[in-house]
């Protein structure tokens, strides 16, 4: 059991582990964001079966999966699928809705005005500033080149 | 509706490993990467190309936060044909704005109700 070997031991895990924790990671975000994706498939196929437009029952689908996520997280269950499910709980609108609440539950200590209030948005006011922009700056491609 | 569910499930979960790849792959952040995809989903609607996407999956290409950048094209492009050039400003807000305010509101809410968490 000479160095030799525990060096060709690190070597051997470091060309092993960056592929298999992107493999594993991959693997468990596929099957995590689809299972959301699945939850919200079941919700809007009853509301559509309600008789509901499909634009309506997508807005409504992500209203309910947007409680779904909050309520996940301030039972602080959100935030213990996410340390497997990786960016599968990223990616879908409870992510969002928890990166939002999460937010909001944190910096409470701080005071409602400054502390929630504020803070809510540290990871949501971006996604807000620059989907607003983007659909700003489509709308004036839309209007000129399509709507003219 | 099996179908429709699986269809749900290969199209979220791909966007999803398409993230994580990009956050494994590059150091991106999970802010940046929710950023990307709202821009990316506003201008690939505006191109028609996530149309589709969104008629073959349902909540499978709603639900990730692309699609929300989804519902502000769709919003915006639905404001100009109603209200011309206003819609280019309230299009966007209006048609999401029933998932913003769910998400203040709950997020309020929740902060009522929990202990502040020590880190």
């Amino acid at each position: 059991m000479g160095s030799l070997t525990n060096k060709d031991y690190d070597k051997l895990i470091k060309k092993a582990s960056p592929n298999s924790t992107l493999f594993k990671d991959m693997l468990m975000s596929f099957i995590t964001g689809g299972i959301i994706c699945s939850i919200g498939q079941i919700i809007l196929h009853f509301i559509k079966g309600m008789g509901f437009s499909t634009e309506y029952s997508s807005g409504a689908t992500s209203i309910i999966m947007i409680f779904l996520g909050s309520f996940l997280t301030s039972l602080t269950i959100y935030d213990k699928i996410a340390n497997y499910g990786k960016s599968g709980t990223l990616v879908p609108i409870t992510g969002f809705a928890n990166s939002v609440v999460s937010a909001a539950m944190e910096f409470k200590s701080e005071g409602y005005i400054m502390g929630v209030g504020a803070k809510m948005f540290t990871i949501a006011g971006p996604v807000l500033v620059f989907g607003t922009i983007s659909s700003v700056i489509c709308g004036i491609i839309y209007y000129f080149f399509y709507f003219i | 509706m099996l179908y429709d569910i699986f269809k749900a499930f290969w199209v979220g979960g791909g966007l999803c490993v398409i993230a994580q790849i990009l956050i494994d792959k590059t150091k991106l952040t999970p802010a940046r990467i929710m950023v990307t995809y709202v821009v990316a989903g506003a201008f690939l609607t505006l191109f028609g190309i996530y149309e589709p996407v969104v008629k073959y999956a349902g909540a499978g290409a709603t639900v990730p936060i692309i699609g929300f950048g989804y519902s502000l094209c769709k919003g915006v492009i639905k404001g100009i044909n109603q209200k011309g050039i206003m819609g280019i400003l309230t299009g966007g807000i209006s048609a999401t704005a029933g998932g913003i305010s769910a998400a203040i509101l709950f997020g309020y809410i929740a902060s009522l109700v929990s202990k502040p968490r020590i880190k």
